[in-house]
């Protein structure tokens, strides 16, 4: 953390630790690796991007996280509590660790305004009132006014995704993970996601643990990019983005910006062509 | 009441296309040729297996006489009577079947558990039609009411909660994962993500329980019964009233479509949010 954001104060609590883990899935006896000794370490408040080829083991290790499935051995930490390890096969999912999913999962079933709301509704400890009211200002807050009363279903995708981030929010999570959730966005909706959400972490800093296979977009988001080889994942190189923040769009066409992408870029391509000659050896 | 407008809305919207649309004019068509050819095959062409067929002119001048010859035409109580007894039936067993047949396909869809216990059970009893049942419900039920509604439910109740199964399968998976980063407890989940997630297919259920519901009532009131459309048929036949069958059988027609018109209607005043969704044409 000495190259990065000295400007901004980061949060006290969010910070992860992975130790060693290991998952290897075990359907009908033919065992699949997909996270080989793991240790990852992310401070709190820092944007981590995790870049790697497809079905490396990247979901799986977020979802580890998040807890939806256990580990085969290895721990992770939230601020030095164990979420997961041995004798706590599975981690709880909770609310200091909200999920924004590759396909958004906003239920389509609730308005935007009471899909915003769902997380402290659930937990009941604020009013109705309250909870509808903090709900209001923070779409205001994130250009969302006007589209309360609307479903999912009636709004852009762009805006869909900027109502899930939102919801997350709304429940002050320590930590935020992010799988994919721009990849079926076309690139200009994506670059207005991008300054939307530097612009939401600005002001609620969150640990943000964010899995994508856009490098652009991996460079100008995160303080670390952290390359994963090929199946079974384990983080293969580990690049800093010394470029400050507060970023704009701006920095895009900087020649930091270039070098850094260049550094990566091979990192990337080499694990990349082997998991595709992997891949050919088994199918 | 902002509800009922977008149901509202949506209904005129759809008979203002239907009307635009080409769909009408082809049905008067389509009538039209088969009470035509009903007409002069058994009227002026006096086709060899046709004599004994009630004449179309026949049936009309019985069905809207105020003096009908065989005592049933829409100026008698008693074409009323019938209608209303059948109705009842229908009521009671699209009723229970939806009571029952409802919280029972989200049990099976959201617990392994009972699926294993009940399901086979229910696999192995679905095929068996019901006119087969037809001895058992008159020796199980007394009197003359509760085996024809007992029949009625039977194909409605299968079709309902086997739907209404499937419905919860459907449901994608994130949704209940990312009710759990929020927060939710399972109940919580339940209620929230797997009942209107569920909801579609549910009403998709109800449209077919409603169809099979008129199928077996007809079928058991023909065996059993004082009162009731299906007893219209069987008796005119027997007595060879022969222009009262086509009555029963267009009366069936007509109130058959109404009854599933008015499920669909209450599917779209519950589901808004489709209504929405599918009003915008997608996205
Ligand atoms: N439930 C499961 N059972 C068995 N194998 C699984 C399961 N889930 C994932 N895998 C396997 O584990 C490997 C890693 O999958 P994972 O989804 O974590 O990859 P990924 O890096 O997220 O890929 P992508 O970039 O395509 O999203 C893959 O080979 C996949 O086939
Ligand atoms: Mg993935």
């Amino acid at each position: 953390m000495s190259t990065v954001d000295k400007t901004n104060l980061m949060p006290t609590k969010g910070a992860i630790r992975i130790e060693d883990v290991v998952k290897i899935y075990d359907p009908e006896g033919t065992a699949v690796m997909a996270v080989d000794h793991c240790s990852i370490d992310i401070p709190a408040g820092e944007i981590c991007m995790i870049v790697g080829p497809s079905g490396c083991g990247k979901t799986t290790l977020l979802n580890t996280i998040a807890g939806f499935h256990g580990l085969t051995s290895g721990h992770i930490y939230l601020d030095d509590e164990i979420l997961c390890g041995p004798g706590k096969e599975k981690a709880e999912p909770g609310s200091d660790r909200i999920v924004v999913f590759q396909n958004g999962a906003l239920f389509p079933w609730k308005t935007n305004l009471e899909n915003i709301a769902f997380g402290p509704m659930m937990e009941g400890k604020l009013s109705k009132g309250e909870i509808y009211q903090k709900a209001r200002k923070m779409m205001v807050d994130a250009g969302l006014e006007g589209t309360e009363d609307a479903y999912p279903g009636e709004v852009s995708s762009g805006l869909r995704r900027r109502v899930e981030i939102v919801r997350a929010l709304m429940n002050e999570p320590k930590v935020l993970l992010f799988d994919e959730p721009y990849r079926a966005l076309d690139s200009l909706t994506k670059s207005v996601m991008h300054e939307a959400l530097l612009e939401i972490y600005y002001k609620n800093k969150v640990t943000i643990f964010f899995i994508t296979h856009d490098l652009e977009e991996a460079i100008f988001l995160g303080h670390r990019l952290i390359i994963m080889s090929s199946r079974p994942c384990k983080p293969k190189k580990i690049v800093e983005v010394d470029i400050p923040h507060p970023r704009d769009y701006s920095v895009l066409t900087s020649p930091r910006f270039r070098e850094i992408m260049n550094e990566a870029k091979s990192v990337v391509n080499e694990e990349a062509r082997k998991a595709f000659e992997a891949g050919e050896k088994e199918g | 009441m902002s509800q009922s407008n977008t149901t509202m809305n949506l209904t005129m919207y759809r008979m203002s296309s239907w009307l635009k649309s080409p769909k009408p004019y082809l049905m008067f068509i389509g009538f039209g040729f088969v009470l035509s050819f009903w007409y002069f095959s058994v009227e002026v062409w006096k086709l060899p297996r046709f004599q004994d067929m009630p004449a179309l002119t026949e049936v009309f001048e019985e069905w809207f006489s105020k003096d009908p010859y065989y005592g049933l035409s829409i100026y008698t109580p008693e074409y009323y009577k019938h209608i209303g007894i059948s109705l009842r039936r229908i009521g009671y067993a699209f009723f229970l079947a939806t009571a029952l047949g409802v919280p029972l396909g989200l049990f099976l869809g959201w617990s392994q558990k009972l699926r294993e216990y009940i399901f086979p059970l229910f696999e192995l009893l679905r095929p068996i039609p019901v006119l087969a049942w037809v001895p058992l419900a008159i020796i199980i039920f007394s009197g003359s009411e509760t085996p024809v509604i007992f029949l009625t439910f039977l194909a409605s109740f299968f079709a309902t909660t086997l739907n209404t199964m499937l419905g919860v399968e459907s449901i994608d998976e994130e949704y209940s994962r990312a009710a759990y980063c929020l927060g939710a407890s399972r109940w919580q989940t339940f209620i929230h993500v797997v009942v209107p997630g569920a909801m579609p297919f549910i009403f998709t259920g109800l449209q077919i329980s409603i169809g099979v519901a008129w199928f077996s009532l007809v079928a058991g009131e023909m065996v059993s019964g004082q009162y009731g459309l299906g007893y219209i048929i069987n008796t005119a036949y027997i007595m060879v009233q022969y222009s009262q069958i086509v009555i029963g059988m267009i009366t069936l027609g007509i109130i058959g479509y109404v009854t599933s018109a008015l499920v669909r209607v209450a599917g779209d005043y519950m589901m808004q949010w489709r209504v929405r969704e599918l009003a915008l044409g997608g996205d």
